[in-house]
């Protein structure tokens, strides 16, 4: 690798299109798995909740949330590129359009994060403390 | 492929990814919110079973989706595998073909 090469790396665009790349890549694996289990509905209701109760594993909690990160990534970054390709925002912007796509990327997966793991809302006809 | 098929499959990733920016904006709020509590089969198909908005909305998302997943897993396949060519467009029209079939099959299962 010459050393044009490990300076193309060390700049932040290199690092969004590896994001970029590495995300709609993760994204494109998932698809078939995530239209195959939506499909269970057609086997119905209880199909549906079988396969439900199999995502609240931790590994596949953590395995979603790692998801939301690259679609918010993914869509961050894409649209980025939208807006350097056909808007010409190329000259002094890049680097707080990256930060920025990055921040609601990590923002998209926070939220998702601290929702897939609320508890649910309390009945309110159950008592609070149970002695 | 020929210059004039290689613009055209450029413009359908842009067109494809600009739709698809709308749809998964709408995707992650709905799915953010969704989730908060736990998900049920009751939940989700008491959304979307029955609407017709909710089924044009995922019917565009999925055909969005075929047309940009593989044009992207091409130009992948072309610069980091160096396989291009016949058998790489073949291989994309393949995935664009199965993803749209699942995809629609998997939009019919929750809306209809």
């Amino acid at each position: 690798m010459t050393m044009v090469d490990w300076r193309n790396r060390g700049h932040p665009a290199y690092w969004a299109f590896l994001v970029h790349r590495v995300s709609g890549l993760a994204l494109a694996l998932f698809l078939p798995l995530h239209f195959i289990a939506l499909a269970q509905a057609l086997n119905g209701v209880d199909a549906l909740n079988t396969f439900l109760a199999w995502t609240r594993a931790p590994w596949v909690t953590a395995s979603e949330i790692a998801i939301v990160l690259a679609l918010g990534a993914h869509l961050t970054g894409g649209l980025r590129l939208l807006l350097v390709e056909f808007f010409g925002w190329s000259r002094g912007v890049q680097q707080a359009l990256i930060a920025v796509a990055a921040g609601i990327a990590l923002a998209c997966a926070l939220l998702f994060a601290l929702n897939v793991n609320a508890q649910p809302v309390a009945d309110p006809g159950r008592p609070l403390l149970r002695l | 492929m020929s210059a004039r098929t290689e613009t055209w499959t450029w413009l359908a990733q842009r067109a494809s990814a600009a739709v698809l920016a709308i749809c998964v904006v709408v995707h992650l709020a709905m799915m953010i919110g969704a989730v908060r509590g736990g998900l049920s089969a009751a939940d989700i198909l008491g959304r979307t079973r029955g609407s017709a908005a909710w089924a044009l909305f995922y019917g565009l998302f999925v055909v969005a989706v075929s047309i940009h997943a593989p044009l992207g897993l091409r130009t992948i396949a072309s610069e980091w595998l160096g396989w291009r060519g016949r058998g790489a467009d073949a291989a994309c029209a393949m995935i664009a073909l199965s993803l749209l079939a699942l995809g629609l099959l998997a939009v019919g299962a929750v809306t209809l």
